[in-house]
């Protein structure tokens, strides 16, 4: 697999806050590459310096196409890629149709506005004023934007914040749609679900700099052997809970074992109810609590 | 410059504007009221007293005049304007801003023959004009709307200029729609120029729009060339919409904003010959009101209306204006930021 963005020793200043500190990883063609961490940790800075939006205080961001030649990220590369910023607005008083007329007219190459309608569910709202559209429907909306070029490489930055959660799923349906024509997508989240059903490779950040890298898989075997298993307080006898040194959090005995079978052979050998029990193997927030000591979204 | 790329934010911005509908509404119906309001206000011409105008010529023979001068000056309650040329006070008294002329060194006088208020301080003068020669002269009255006009369609001009390109511009900042812009291939002089053209195309359509319906409604004195009073209105208005850009080049508040736009239009409301003219102001204020174009584009809208003035007599006015104009776009240009670096 070839590299599509090469992202080297990357450092942005604001007066005396460092927003990204000396960060570097690549982007392979075709993959879905996560940027993970909680707010403020750099993501949007990190994607909008690789957009070209922003310039860098130092290091480097340089694209390669498919034969490989490479050239640094300039405002000329508007043409070769899409964007969906966090928070934008459009313009008021247009239609969805109007706005994509709009766009459809900054770019030399485009999409045929049929198909782009179609991959991104707009035909329900075409002729809908801009303000009045759903959360979920200016979502697609926005994407469709960032398609609207025939972009080889989609920048995503939060796109499914503020969304319910069957307009999240919705969304990643059409990520996924876009995904399977092997385009590259980079896409900023603090929503681990969306990570581990999107991405390929992951970056996770902290205070502006880089914590973990690889793909999902690879990092929680790394850092996790073991599965939970909950059970409620009242069901476990305290005696045992300390013998085991199990840990009660919420009202609930949360048992860290890497080895299911003995671990419930314990509890029913002490009479232990197994009703309300819940199993549940780490996932990336658990892996983010592991290497920095607070969650995701505090 | 890319024209695809220019005319669709051109169409786009005012396809914003005409939607609006409240924008729009207003746009039209502002300038309509103050024309009625004052219409009304000044229908009986408040200004009571009045007017002659003396021929005073202060080379040969000044002495003489001023002689005959006060012989006029003893009657009361009358107002005395001074001019030098006799052309000048003809072309007032033609259109009523003044009653009676008087050349006491040739022992001349010319009356108006349209106006009653000509015929009565005739006859007021009649003791002292026995001797002088009688002459006639003709034109239809300027009344208050018709001078008050060109100020109140470029004041509406002015505040649609300002604060249509300036707010906007700051609003479409704040609320992200120009990062979403730059991270396209839009240059800054596309949407730039194209905010600045569809805001002269929208001024000078809805002033057209105004000046029309109003002319049916008033009959609006007009001596001039539509032709200049065009030239001289999209002029000005291109001025104040490069002032509006150069006030929003940078900020990204709406509050801020608001209030230097306020600041911005307030002096030319009140100083640039709007609602009153400031030929007797003192010399300080008159050259502050020289710096702001709105003086230009209504003084020079003004004298093309009331005085029949083609752009060459009032060039001084269209020069200020083209170099407020390129002035105020080099410093909107230079500062101008998409404001994408927090």
């Amino acid at each position: 697999m070839s590299v599509a963005i090469s992202v080297e020793a990357l450092t942005k200043k604001y007066k005396d806050v460092i927003a990204v500190n000396d960060i570097s990883f690549n982007v392979e063609q075709g993959h879905c590459f996560g940027l993970l961490g909680p707010n403020g940790a750099g993501k949007t800075t990190t994607i909008e310096i690789m957009e070209g939006i922003i310039g860098a205080s130092s290091g480097s961001v340089v694209y390669k196409n498919k034969e490989n030649q490479a050239k640094e990220v300039d405002n000329n590369i508007s043409q070769q890629i899409g964007i969906q910023f966090q928070h934008t607005a459009l313009q008021d008083f247009l239609t969805v149709k109007e706005t994509l007329n709009l766009f459809s007219a900054f770019y030399q190459h485009t999409i045929a506005q049929d198909k782009l309608i179609e991959l991104c569910d707009l035909s329900e709202f075409l002729d809908r004023d801009n303000r009045l559209l759903s959360g979920g429907q200016r979502q697609r909306l926005l994407l469709a934007l960032a398609l609207i070029n025939d972009p080889e490489i989609i920048f995503l930055d939060e796109p499914t914040t503020g969304l319910d959660p069957h307009a999240r799923r919705n969304f990643w349906q059409l990520i996924k749609n876009i995904k399977a024509q092997n385009k590259t997508i980079v896409l900023t989240t603090h929503y681990m679900d969306e990570a581990e059903q999107l991405c390929d490779d992951i970056v996770i950040m902290d205070q502006g700099k880089i914590i973990e890298s690889g793909t999902p898989h690879q990092l929680l075997s790394k850092h996790f052997n073991d599965v939970f298993i909950y059970l409620p307080k009242q069901q476990v006898p305290p005696t045992l809970v300390e013998q085991n040194k199990w840990t009660i959090l919420s009202g609930r005995v949360e048992i860290t074992t890497s080895n299911v079978e003995k671990t419930l052979a314990l509890l029913m050998d002490n009479k232990v109810s197994l009703e309300g029990l819940h199993v549940k193997s780490a996932n990336l927030d658990d892996l983010f609590l592991h290497l920095t000591g607070h969650s995701l979204r505090e | 410059m890319n024209t695809k790329r220019f005319f669709a934010v051109f169409k786009a911005r005012n396809i914003e504007f005409f939607r609006d509908k409240s924008s729009l509404g207003w746009n039209l119906i502002f300038p309509v009221l103050l024309l009625v309001g004052f219409s009304f206000i000044f229908s009986g011409d408040g200004r009571s007293a009045y007017k002659i105008g003396i021929i005073n010529i202060a080379a040969e023979g000044a002495a003489q005049a001023t002689e005959e001068n006060k012989f006029f000056e003893d009657i009361r309650f009358i107002d005395y304007i001074y001019y030098e040329s006799v052309d000048a006070a003809k072309s007032k008294l033609s259109r009523h801003t003044i009653d009676l002329v008087i050349e006491p060194l040739s022992m001349q006088y010319w009356v108006n023959d349209e106006s009653a208020k000509s015929y009565l301080v005739e006859k007021i003068f009649s003791t002292q004009l026995n001797g002088f020669t009688r002459l006639e002269t003709s034109g239809k009255k300027i009344r208050y709307v018709d001078w008050v006009l060109p100020g109140i369609l470029g004041m509406n001009m002015m505040f649609s200029c300002l604060f249509g390109v300036g707010y906007v511009i700051v609003r479409y900042r704040k609320n992200a729609v120009l990062k979403r812009l730059k991270a396209t291939p839009l240059s800054a002089f596309e949407f730039v120029s194209a905010q600045l053209l569809s805001r002269l195309f929208i001024v000078m359509f809805m002033s057209i729009i105004v000046y029309s319906g109003c002319n049916l409604l008033f009959n609006f004195f007009m001596l001039g060339s539509y032709f200049d009073l065009i030239i001289i209105g999209m002029l000005g208005a291109f001025c104040l919409i490069s002032l509006g850009l150069l006030v929003a080049s940078r900020s990204k508040s709406e509050e801020l904003i608001g209030g230097l736009l306020n600041l911005t239009s307030w002096p030319m409301m009140m100083l640039s010959g709007v609602w009153f003219s400031l030929e007797g102001a003192p010399p300080a204020l008159k050259s502050f009101a020289d710096f702001l174009p709105l003086t230009h584009l209504v003084a020079g809208a003004r004298k093309i209306i009331t005085e029949g003035a083609t752009l060459s007599d009032i060039s001084y006015h269209v020069i200020s204006l083209l170099v407020m104009s390129i002035v105020f776009l080099s410093l909107g240009a230079y500062f101008f930021s998409w404001n994408t670096e927090r």
